[in-house]
């Protein structure tokens, strides 16, 4: 067995809201134990609705927001950020990217300050140093060097997401988190990102937390899924077990409701419109 | 004769660098009851060509067409003032973001009877109770509250419901949907999908979709339109269209879907793109 990087025990999160003069306070289970363990240069894929808690999971694993309870283990080593100060070591190994390429990214940043800037904060590398690398980094992302001096707004959503692909990797993190990465993104540019996505994966042997509501993007890039129903996790296993069996019935509605686009269930469908 | 008949629809933007061409020559024609998709990324012009048929475009588009009727009307040489009476009441649009494009400082239900005062001329109660009826249609649960709620109160999927009640308020004979789910989860998106067809269905509607999903074609469409930098690459009816696809751009779209992936890596349409170009650049 391989070594595990990224290990969850039991994790919660509660939201305390309201409890203003005379309101009262409620507690939101946001995430309510969840249990998982990931292995080095596999991807685990986390599915579910909105506010079912997956972007929430995906706060913690990259230590933006702490947990309730629970422990999360990265590298073998737990990190509780409500307790103990995150070293620079720490949130070198873990980046997270996010849904929206054109949220994410500051508009009066060059890409240049963008890829530069956790390297400035978290290294000591020189001016040039960082300049170097951010090339590098450019070109690995299929941009190009002369994109260095250039804003967001003179790129494309798809180009967008690569500048963020590539930030994420300057610090050479093991584990990265995908918050719907590319579910902004038109269908053939979506291709080319999960490609790169791909390639990545096996040029540093990076480990993914894929987070998706798209099925069809799961089933292609996913090694193990974790379906998410309001805070809990209705269903775990490998891509082949979730797919091939589905045990819970929410994970059953989802399969459903996924767009099929072979000729047997336009045909159906076809005969079904006819008849009615 | 069909609903809405467009010939050679040309549309131009003036910008910096000279005159954009977004739409090239497209010509397209959707019957009663009939759905009809259209494909393509985002810049294909999809929008832009039903947004000239709206006369939504800005001034900066200079719109060009050999014919373009709906109905018998010719929608070309309308004025604004006529173009307002049918546009609302039998042709109407829903648009991709259901949050940005209802009006945050009025309740859903003064949105609705707006559409219902302006075109209808009915009076308050009649408008709420057609507004209510409405809300019922399309889903909404407990519809007297949620009349009274801004959109900022309401889902995403909600809130497309919502827009959806106010396309079909006046029982338009076409109704044009701009990515109406793209920004919808898929079990929220199969609910509005069975239910824009249901509606289709139940009033005769000629609908037309407009997405990037093949997967969206492949459980709405009848007939489907694919289009490239503002021109048509293909067009047929959306069995052939997935079972035998003529044209290479669409093969190229189709391979690209995540679950037509073989090997480990996905065809992308780039990649199509250059083999095309290479393969132009060594034939006579």
């Amino acid at each position: 067995m391989s070594e595990v990087v990224l290990e969850g025990r039991n994790i919660v999160r509660d939201y305390h809201v309201g409890g203003g003069l005379f309101g009262k306070q409620k507690t939101v289970h946001a995430v309510k134990g969840v249990s998982f363990t990931l292995e080095k240069g596999k991807t685990l894929a986390i599915v579910g609705e909105s506010g079912c808690g997956k972007s929430t999971l995906g706060r913690i694993l990259t230590l933006i927001d702490p947990q309730t309870s629970g422990e999360l283990l990265i590298d073998g080593k737990p990190i509780n950020i409500a307790k103990d100060r995150v070293t620079a070591e720490m949130r070198r190994k873990v980046q997270i990217i996010f849904q929206n390429p054109y949220g994410s990214l500051n508009p009066r940043q060059k890409i240049g300050e963008v890829l530069g800037e956790p390297l400035l904060l978290n290294t000591n590398k020189t001016a040039a140093e960082r300049r170097d690398l951010a090339m590098q980094m450019l070109v690995k992302v299929g941009l190009g060097p002369e994109h260095y001096n250039r804003y967001p707004h003179m790129f494309s959503g798809g180009q967008r997401q690569r500048i963020a692909i590539a930030r994420a990797l300057m610090l050479s993190p093991s584990l990265l988190v995908l918050d719907e990465p590319v579910s902004a993104l038109d269908l053939s540019v979506q291709a080319q990102v999960l490609n790169l996505l791909a390639d990545l994966q096996d040029e540093f042997n990076l480990t993914y937390v894929f987070i998706s509501h798209d099925l069809s993007v799961v089933r292609y890039i996913a090694d193990e899924v974790m379906v998410m129903y309001y805070g809990e996790v209705v269903e775990y296993g490998t891509r082949e077990e979730v797919f091939a069996n589905p045990q819970h019935s929410y994970t059953k509605t989802l399969f459903a409701a996924t767009p099929k686009s072979d000729v047997e269930s336009i045909r159906a469908r076809l005969a079904k419109k006819k008849a009615a | 004769m069909a609903l809405l008949e467009i010939k050679n629809l040309s549309v131009g933007f003036d910008t910096n660098a000279g005159l954009f061409m977004a739409v090239q020559g497209i010509d397209l024609s959707v019957d009663n009851r009939e759905v009809l998709a259209i494909v393509g990324e985002s810049g294909s012009g999809k929008s832009v060509a039903m947004l000239a048929v709206m006369g939504l475009l800005p001034k900066t588009a200079t719109v060009t067409a050999d014919s373009m009727t709906f109905n018998g009307h010719n929608m070309l040489t309308m004025t604004g003032k006529q173009r307002r009476e049918i546009v609302g009441r039998d042709v109407a649009m829903i648009f991709q973001e259901p949050m940005a494009s209802l009006n945050p400082c009025f309740t859903v239900g003064f949105q609705l009877e707006e559409v219902l005062r302006f075109h209808m001329k009915m009076d308050g109660p009649t408008r709420r109770k057609r507004a209510i009826e409405l809300f019922k249609q399309v889903g909404i649960p407990a519809p007297e509250e949620r009349l009274n709620s801004f959109p900022h109160q309401m889902s995403g999927g909600q809130c497309q419901r919502v827009m959806i009640a106010i396309a079909i308020a006046c029982n338009p004979k076409l109704l044009i949907a701009d990515e109406p789910t793209t920004a919808l989860d898929v079990t929220i998106q199969k609910q509005i999908l069975d239910l824009l067809v249901s509606l289709q269905v139940k009033h005769g509607m000629g609908l037309i979709m407009i997405t990037h999903d093949m997967g969206v074609v492949a459980e709405t469409a009848d007939r489907v339109i694919v289009q490239y930098k503002g021109r048509k690459m293909e067009e047929a009816d959306v069995l052939s269209l997935f079972e035998s696809p003529k044209s290479p751009y669409t093969r190229a779209l189709l391979s690209a879907l995540p679950e037509n992936a073989t090997g480990d890596r996905l065809s992308t349409v780039a990649d199509f793109m250059k083999n095309e170009a290479a393969n132009a650049g060594v034939a006579p």
